[in-house]
């Protein structure tokens, strides 16, 4: 069950196509990710999840049914450009912006005192945001996000400028809002936090679409049949014992283990066979697929596409 | 309609709660009130001190011919030596010594008088009207003229003249060039300023929200046009605020102020008479009566008072409150887009400036209009909505036909429809656009996305 869906989206801005044919499902209750270059066109898509930008073709569909305006009230946002009024009390503000995404004025007060309250906020309610440390307001930013509760949440950059510790509560609490039932829409560029917390991907790159799916399927997609060993003995009669389906690629060693990189060239790899080639050869210690990062898959894509993509394009995107 | 509500409170709160706005909404008023009270307070303020001057007249014309007054005598003192009477007039008590020398019918410059201060305007007029009374009087005398007395009473003339104003129903009205121009300057540079100090004001409202990247957070929850409007509406009200509180204040302290500086005015009819000049719409002549004060040194500001009353406050207030609401409305909203093209203050020079220029035709215009207010220019730009704020206010005291007024009403909300319309495509794309030099092209682009 998609909780959002875009279909077709299309935006021009001028000549200049910032989205091009791009659909994104969003599952019910996942940690989706949003990815893709600086350029891309990410923020406009996530714009037109915010209604901020209409876009030129394509449909929207939150919960089953066309999104309309009302809809803000059911969406969280955190903008990768936030800021707040520079002159304005912490929890004054705090409490209009709450009070924009529709939370009643007393709700809002009662709530926005206990996640001051939680955050270590509590005592700077009524200091100005210019006296706050850059962490305090991204935290007050954080907190305005979530208050209403909303059943979509959209994060783009939320660790920027945070310490590690501070990242940590933060990805509490969005994991915390995620058990509670809330779907989370992440865009970032720090694929160790993709891994670590996204169910779902996609990958836009120049205002079109290039990957998607499951995390998990989309790093099967991209694994390149490598396997690691770990092994004591004589790399030789390792060498010596692999036959043309194989490529023994690296070896190297660590305090007296060695480690081999072996890629299985086999279009339908059997790894045991490979194993038991070798079972007699050295003393085996460890063995395991070597399953590409979010990075390398990032990199690779995106330079796929780049490769891939018709004059025409390149000439209209400048 | 509830966030836009929010959007205003937040506005109007924020800045009505500034110091700066407390000092602005108290210093305003004093101001005024020093301006309309002193001037009026120095000349009617009289000199209590006695004053007695020493007459030295060698031409023996002037004896006891010079009249006293309250407060200035002259003594005439014969065969006295001036030289040593500079020395020591002080002691003697004299606050001056007045010397005519002999030839003073054919040379009549010659008239010297000393002191040890700066004697006033008055004293210096008092004694020259009198000297050349008497000595016109002499010169005609040589002509032995019989009955010359007689004559002289009989063709004594002076010339006073009341400009009575007309108006549309018929009903006649002691009207004052001189007040209708300074009331007309003084609302004409009021919009004027107003405009120029709220219109800043929008722009630099919108230009901190973009620049300290607050905007995003805020159109993900309120349209951009709902922001833009909150933000214009509530700088409207605190300039409403300002300029009601600064009425108020300011009558206030000239009531207060008159009180205490024109007792000669007696009490009630001093309250009368404030309450009236600012707050009647219409006063009669039969008024004028009623406010007869004895001594002549009141009559100016009778003059004064009955030409304020006759001006048509209600009328100039409610017009100046129209005109001021459309002339910052239609320029807030284009302030706001140019706030909302640019990333920081020192790009917003090269939009100012077509903004700029139609403001200061008006005043430039305005001027002009004070003398020929019935002129065609003055017509036309007060027909212009982007000049006719300030321009029509200057027209408005002199009597403006109904339907011109009408005209430029409707022409004013009109463009001020269309400005806000243009501005809000401007600013919807402006606010999210970052580190990109804009200019004209690029405007035009934004207002066809």
């Amino acid at each position: 069950m998609e909780i959002f869906k875009a279909d077709r989206i299309e935006k021009k801005f001028g000549n200049f196509f910032a989205l091009n044919d791009v659909s994104i499902s969003v599952p019910q209750g996942s940690v989706f990710g949003l990815l893709g270059p600086n350029g891309a066109g990410k923020t406009t898509l996530i714009r037109i999840i915010n209604q901020i930008t209409i876009p030129d073709k394509g449909t929207l569909t939150f919960k089953g049914r066309p999104l309309k305006p009302d809809d803000v009230a059911h969406i969280g946002y955190l903008p990768e450009e936030r800021g707040l009024y520079k002159k304005m009390k912490a929890g004054e503000q705090a409490l209009y912006l709450a009070r924009l995404r529709g939370v009643p004025k007393d709700t809002a007060l009662k709530k926005l005192k206990e996640w001051f309250e939680k955050f270590d906020l509590a005592p700077w309610w009524d200091k100005k945001i210019e006296d706050l440390s850059k962490g305090m307001q991204q935290k007050i930013q954080f907190i305005v996000t979530i208050l209403h509760e909303p059943e979509l949440l959209i994060f783009d950059e939320p660790f920027s400028g945070f310490d590690p510790i501070n990242t940590n509560l933060l990805k509490k609490e969005i994991l915390n809002m995620k058990e509670k039932g809330s779907t989370i829409i992440f865009s970032t560029h720090n694929m160790g936090s993709v891994e670590e917390l996204c169910d779902y991907i996609t990958l836009i790159n120049k205002s079109k679409c290039i990957l998607e799916g499951p995390i998990s399927k989309v790093r099967d997609n991209y694994k390149s049949n490598v396997f690691e060993l770990g092994f004591t003995g004589d790399e030789e009669k390792l060498k010596a014992s692999l036959n043309g389906n194989y490529e023994l690629s690296d070896i190297s060693a660590e305090q007296g283990i060695k480690k081999a990189l072996i890629k299985i060239r086999n279009i339908n790899p059997e790894e045991n066979q490979l194993l038991s080639s070798i079972i007699d050869k050295v003393h085996i210690i460890s063995f395991t697929e070597v399953l590409p990062d979010m990075n390398e898959i990032f990199i690779k894509a995106v330079q796929n596409a780049n490769m891939q993509l018709p004059e025409e394009m390149k000439v209209q995107q400048k | 309609m509830g966030k836009i509500n929010l959007i205003i409170q937040r506005e109007y709160l924020t800045r009505v709660r500034k110091k700066s706005f407390v000092i602005m909404t108290i210093l305003g008023p004093i101001l005024f009130a020093a301006f309309m009270i002193v001037p009026a307070w120095l000349a009617t303020i009289q000199d209590t001190e006695e004053k007695v001057i020493a007459v030295v007249d060698q031409s023996g014309m002037f004896n006891n011919k010079i009249p006293d007054t309250d407060y200035l005598s002259f003594r005439y003192l014969d065969n006295a030596n001036l030289d040593s009477l500079k020395k020591d007039f002080q002691q003697k008590g004299y606050y001056g010594i007045l010397f005519i020398p002999k030839i003073v019918t054919y040379s009549p410059n010659s008239v010297e008088l000393f002191s040890d201060k700066q004697p006033s305007m008055s004293i210096k007029m008092h004694i020259a009207s009198a000297l050349e009374k008497e000595i016109e009087n002499k010169k005609l005398k040589a002509h032995n003229i019989e009955n010359l007395d007689k004559i002289l009473e009989s063709v004594k003339t002076s010339v006073k003249i009341n400009t009575i104003k007309i108006t549309e129903n018929g009903t006649e009205k002691r009207s004052s060039t001189g007040i209708a121009m300074a009331v007309g300057y003084a609302a004409g540079f009021l919009i004027y300023f107003f405009i120029f100090l709220f219109g800043a004001q929008v722009m630099r409202g919108v230009l901190e929200e973009k620049t300290n990247r607050i905007v995003e957070v805020m159109v993900s929850s309120v349209k951009p046009f709902q922001l833009m409007m909150g933000k214009i509406i509530g700088l409207a009200l605190v300039g409403l605020t300002q300029f009601i509180l600064w009425i108020v204040l300011t009558f206030g302290l000239v009531a207060a102020g008159q009180s205490i500086l024109f007792p000669q005015l007696n009490k009630t009819e001093t309250e009368k008479a404030t309450s009236q000049q600012f707050f009647s719409s219409s006063v009669n002549q039969e008024d004028e009566s009623q406010l007869s004060v004895a001594s002549d040194d009141m009559d100016q500001i009778k003059d004064v008072l009955q030409s304020i009353k006759n001006i048509n406050f209600g009328a100039m207030i409610g017009s100046f409150i129209f005109f001021f609401l459309g002339g910052y409305l239609l320029y807030a909203s284009l302030f706001a887009a140019i706030g909302s093209a640019v990333d920081n203050e020192t790009d917003t020079q090269q939009f100012m400036f077509p903004i700029t220029i139609p403001l200061i035709i008006g005043i430039f215009v305005m001027l002009n209009t004070i003398n020929n207010p019935e002129g065609s220019i003055a017509f036309w730009f007060s027909i212009i909505p982007f000049t006719s704020p300030i321009v029509m206010m200057v027209r408005i005291p002199f009597g403006v036909p109904y339907w011109q007024l009408a005209l430029s009403m409707a022409l004013l909300i009109l463009t001020f429809i269309g400005t806000t319309w243009v501005a809000a495509k401007i600013y919807r794309t402006g606010i999210l656009m970052y580190g990109k030099k804009v200019n004209y092209k690029e405007l035009w682009k934004w207002l066809r996305y």
